[in-house]
C-alpha cells in the first residue's frame, strides 16, 4: 500500500516507539500535523516557542535515555530551534529533529519561510539530511534514529520538503541498518585495558574523574562497583553528577571552576588519573598547561576518539563504550586478585581528609536575607534528595550543582557545554513527560527564567505540576560576580531593572505564585509547595542576597589548585 | 609541518561543505583541497594539504573520521607517496618572448595547449614546489593568469586507500 510522506513519518515514529513529540506547527509541516491529528499513538506537546520544543525533547531524553523528538516548521521554526539543537549537541544528547522545508521545486528561490536548514544546522548536529524524494524518507528516518543514539550520541536533523510529505510511495521500515561510513567502536582495546589495570594497581595517589559519558551510557552501576572495588576517590564534572552517589564517602563532589577544594586538589596532586566519559574541558581542568605541568599518568576512556588527547595528553587511551570498558576493567581486577597498595592509599585519603576539612562549601545564613545556597539545601531536604532538578545557567546553576546531592543518574538536567540560559523551564517539562510520577524542580534565576517564560502556558495546558525555584537576586548573578572580581566592580548591564511581579505573572498563567523574603519562611514555603500544592505548578520567587558569590572558584585560565575560597575574602 | 590528508567520502550533496565547515569551525588550515568522484561513483576522493603540529594533525584526522559521511582517512605524508599538482598558466608570448616561453615550457616539461598570436597556455604537472619554481622562473610581467588544481596524492606500492 502506498503511503504519503506524512503518513510515513508517523509510521516511522511509531516503529521507533516514540510516544512524545514536542513541536509547533507551520505551513511546511501541515501534512505531518494532519497525520498526527489522525492517530493517537504519538502524543504531540504544543510548546509556545520552537526553542522550547527542542529543549523539552532534549530533557525528555536526558531524563529517560530515549531519543527525544522535536517537530518544527521551515524558516523561523528552524532558526528558533537552533539554540536547542546546539545545546543538545554540546552535551551529546540523542535527538531527532524533524523540520519542514519549502517544496523541493522552491528550494533556492528565497521562498516564503525558506532557509538553508541543513547549512544552518550543520555545525551543531551529529548529522543532518535533506530528503528530496519520498522513497528515501523511511530509510533516512531509520538512519537518523540509529545515528542519534549510537556511538557518541547527538542530535540528528531531517529536513522534509512539503511536497515530499505529500508525495506517495510504498512503505517499508528496515529493522536493522548499517552505514558503511559509520562504525563506532564499542569494545575497548584489551591490551590498553590491561595497561590501565596495571597503572591503577600501582598508583600511590589515584583519582577517578567521570563525566556525562557515564550518565549517557547508563554506566552508573558499573562505575559504582569499580570505585568501591578499588577504594579510590572519585569526582564528577557538572555533567557527570549523579553518575556516582553524592552521599558516598568516596565521592569528593564536583570538580572544576566551581568544584570542591578536595576534588580539585586531588585532581591536581594525583599520580594516576582514570578519566571516564569526560573531556578535560576548560571549565573542568582550568589551564591545560598548568594541569599538564604536574606529572601524572592519565587513562582516558571515551567513545569518541577525538575527545582523547584533545586538550590534555593521555598515556593510556581506551576508545570504547563506557559500560563495556568498565565491565572489562572489573573482570580483570577480579581475575587478577591484586589489590591497590593499602598503605599508600591510606596516606592519600589522609591528605584528602585534610583538604575536606576546609569545608569549602560552608556559607553564612543570617536571619534577615536569604542566601541562595540555603534555598537549595532546603530544597534537598524537603524533596528527600530524590527530585529531578533542572536548572538554567548562572550562579543558581552552580548552587544547585553544589548543594543538591544527586545520588542517582539522570536526575540533574542542565546545559553544561553550551550554557544556554532559558533551558530550565522547558527542561522541567520534558522531564515531567518522561517521568510523569516524579517530583520535578526547576532551579532558576530571574534572568534565565524570562528567556523561556512563555512555556508557563504550555505547563498550564498540560497541567504540569512543576516547582519553579526562582533565586531572585535582581542581578545577572554570574556576570555580576565576574565584574566584581575581574572588572573593578563595574556592573555593566548586569542589573535587572523592571522585573515583573512573578507571583502575579504565575497567577495570570493560571498557576500558584509565592514570594519568600525571609530565611525562616524558606522551608515552610517549600513544604507547602511540595505537599499542599503537589499537583499544581508553583512559582516560588525567593528574594535572595544580591552579593552572594559562587565559591570555590578557579578563575578562567588559572590552574586547579589556584582556587579562591569564600574564607579567603 | 605540512601534511597531505586523503579522504574517501560519500559522494553526496553537502559532503564537501561538511569537511570545509569542520576546518573553518575548528580553525584548521587548508592550503589546497581537491575533490572528485572515484571509479566507484558513490564515493569521492578528497586530498587536503594542511599545516599543523602533530597534535593538530591528530585532531584533524580524528575529527574527519567523526564526520558521518567520511568512509576513510589517511595521512599520506606519514609514508612514501607521490603527489602531483596541475597548473595552467596563460602567458604573453609575442615577439622575442615567444621563443623564450616555449623554451621555458620545455625545460619544465610543460606542454603548450593553447596558442594565439600573442599568448600561450602552458600546462604543467608536478609537485607544488616544481610549479612554484616555474612561476619564479618566468618574467612576472608576462604572466597573464594562473590556475592550479591543488595537490592530489597517492601512496606508493601496496598502500591502498579503498573500501
Amino acid at each position: 500500500m502506498q503511503l504519503t510522506g506524512a503518513e510515513i513519518v508517523m509510521r516511522c515514529l511509531q516503529e521507533e516507539k516514540v510516544d512524545h513529540v514536542f513541536g509547533y506547527p507551520g505551513g511546511s509541516v501541515l501534512h505531518i500535523y494532519d497525520e498526527l491529528f489522525k492517530q493517537d499513538k504519538v502524543k504531540h506537546i504544543l510548546v509556545r516557542h520552537e526553542q522550547a520544543a527542542v529543549h523539552a525533547a532534549d530533557a525528555y531524553s536526558r531524563s529517560s535515555n530515549k531519543v527525544g523528538v522535536a517537530l518544527v516548521t521551515s524558516g523561523p521554526g528552524v532558526t528558533n530551534a537552533v539554540t536547542g539543537i546546539a545545546t543538545a549537541y554540546c552535551d551529546s544528547i540523542p535527538l531527532v529533529v524533524l523540520t519542514g522545508q519549502v517544496p523541493t521545486y522552491y528550494i533556492g528561490q528565497d521562498a516564503f519561510q525558506e532557509c538553508d536548514t541543513v547549512g544552518i544546522t550543520r555545525p551543531c548536529v551529529k548529522h543532518n539530511f535533506l530528503v528530496k524524494d519520498v522513497k528515501d524518507l523511511a530509510i533516512t528516518l531509520k538512519k537518523a534514529f540509529y545515528l542519534a543514539k549510537t556511538g557518541r550520541p547527538g542530535p540528528v536533523l531531517v529536513d522534509i520538503p512539503k511536497d515530499v510529505s505529500a508525495a506517495k510511495c510504498d512503505f517499508h521500515y528496515p529493522k536493522e541498518i548499517t552505514i558503511r561510513s559509520y562504525n563506532p567502536v564499542v569494545k575497548g582495546h584489551s591490551g590498553q585495558i590491561k595497561k590501565a589495570v596495571k597503572l591503577l594497581l600501582e598508583a600511590k595517589r589515584p583519582m577517578i574523574y567521570t563525566g556525562g559519558g557515564v550518565i549517557l551510557s547508563d554506566a552508573s552501576d558499573k562505575l559504582i562497583k569499580l570505585v568501591r572495588t578499588l577504594g579510590f576517590p572519585i569526582t564528577q564534572t557538572l555533567m557527570g553528577l549523579g553518575g556516582y552517589p553524592a552521599t558516598d564517602k568516596q565521592n569528593l563532589g564536583m570538580l572544576g571552576m566551581h568544584g570542591t577544594y578536595e576534588a580539585n586538589m586531588a585532581m591536581q596532586h594525583c599520580d594516576v588519573l582514570l578519566a571516564i566519559g569526560a573531556r578535560f574541558d576548560d571549565r573542568v581542568i582550568g589551564n591545560p598547561d598548568n594541569f599538564g605541568s604536574i606529572p601524572r599518568k592519565i587513562i582516558h576512556v571515551d567513545i569518541d576518539p577525538s575527545s582523547i588527547s584533545k586538550r590534555v595528553k593521555v598515556d593510556v587511551p581506551i576508545v570504547g563504550h563506557v559500560p563495556d570498558v568498565l565491565a572489562e576493567l572489573l573482570a580483570l581486577l577480579e581475575e587478577g586478585q591484586a589489590k591497590p597498595d593499602a598503605k599508600h592509599l591510606a596516606a592519600w585519603w589522609k591528605d584528602i581528609g585534610e583538604w575536606r576539612s576546609k569545608d569549602c562549601l560552608k556559607f553564612p545564613q543570617g536571619d534577615d536575607v536569604i542566601m541562595p545556597q540555603f534555598v537549595v539545601q532546603k530544597l534537598y531536604e524537603v524533596t528527600g534528595g530524590d527530585a529531578f532538578v533542572t536548572s538554567d545557567v548562572g550562579q543558581h546553576q552552580m548552587f544547585a550543582a553544589q548543594y543538591y546531592g544527586f545520588d542517582k543518574p539522570r536526575r540533574w538536567i542542565n546545559s553544561g557545554g553550551l550554557g544556554t540560559m532559558g533551558v530550565g523551564l522547558p527542561y522541567a517539562m520534558g522531564v515531567k513527560f518522561a517521568n510523569p510520577e516524579a517530583t520535578v524542580a526547576c532551579v532558576t534565576g530571574e534572568a534565565s527564567i524570562q528567556m523561556c517564560i512563555q512555556e508557563l502556558s504550555t505547563c498550564k495546558q498540560f497541567r504540569l505540576p512543576l516547582k519553579i525555584i526562582n533565586l531572585n537576586n535582581r542581578y545577572l548573578g554570574m556576570v555580576r560576580q565576574w565584574q566584581e572580581m575581574f572588572h573593578g566592580n563595574r556592573y555593566a548591564e548586569s542589573y535587572l531593572d523592571s522585573l515583573p511581579d512573578f507571583v502575579k505573572l504565575a497567577e495570570s498563567y493560571g498557576h500558584i505564585g509565592m514570594r519568600i523574603e525571609k530565611p525562616a519562611d524558606v522551608e515552610p514555603a517549600l513544604r507547602e509547595a511540595f505537599t499542599k500544592h503537589k499537583n499544581d505548578l508553583v512559582f516560588m520567587d525567593f528574594i535572595t542576597d544580591q552579593k552572594a558569590n559562587v565559591f570555590p572558584m578557579v578563575a578562567a585560565g588559572k590552574g586547579l589548585s589556584e582556587m579562591i575560597l569564600a574564607e579567603d575574602l | 609541518m605540512r601534511h597531505i590528508i586523503s579522504i574517501l567520502i560519500e559522494n553526496e550533496a553537502g559532503a564537501l561543505s561538511r569537511v570545509a565547515g569542520l576546518f573553518s569551525a575548528r580553525g584548521y588550515n587548508i592550503e589546497t583541497l581537491t575533490v572528485a568522484p572515484t571509479e566507484d561513483s558513490s564515493l569521492s576522493r578528497m586530498t587536503i594539504v594542511t599545516n599543523g603540529s602533530d597534535d593538530v594533525i591528530e585532531q584533524i584526522t580524528k575529527q574527519l573520521n567523526k564526520l558521518v559521511d567520511v568512509v576513510k582517512v589517511v595521512d599520506l605524508s606519514e609514508a612514501p607517496h607521490v603527489e602531483r599538482e596541475l597548473m595552467l598558466v596563460k602567458v604573453r608570448a609575442a615577439g622575442k618572448d615567444r621563443e623564450e616561453m616555449k623554451r621555458m615550457a620545455d625545460i619544465f616539461r610543460g606542454r603548450i595547449i593553447d596558442v594565439t598570436e600573442t599568448t600561450y597556455v602552458i600546462e604543467l604537472t608536478g609537485t607544488s614546489s616544481k610549479l612554484d619554481s616555474f612561476i619564479e622562473a618566468l618574467d612576472k610581467a608576462l604572466i597573464l593568469e594562473t590556475v592550479r588544481t591543488g595537490v592530489s596524492g597517492i601512496g606508493r606500492g601496496d598502500r591502498i586507500l579503498k573500501i
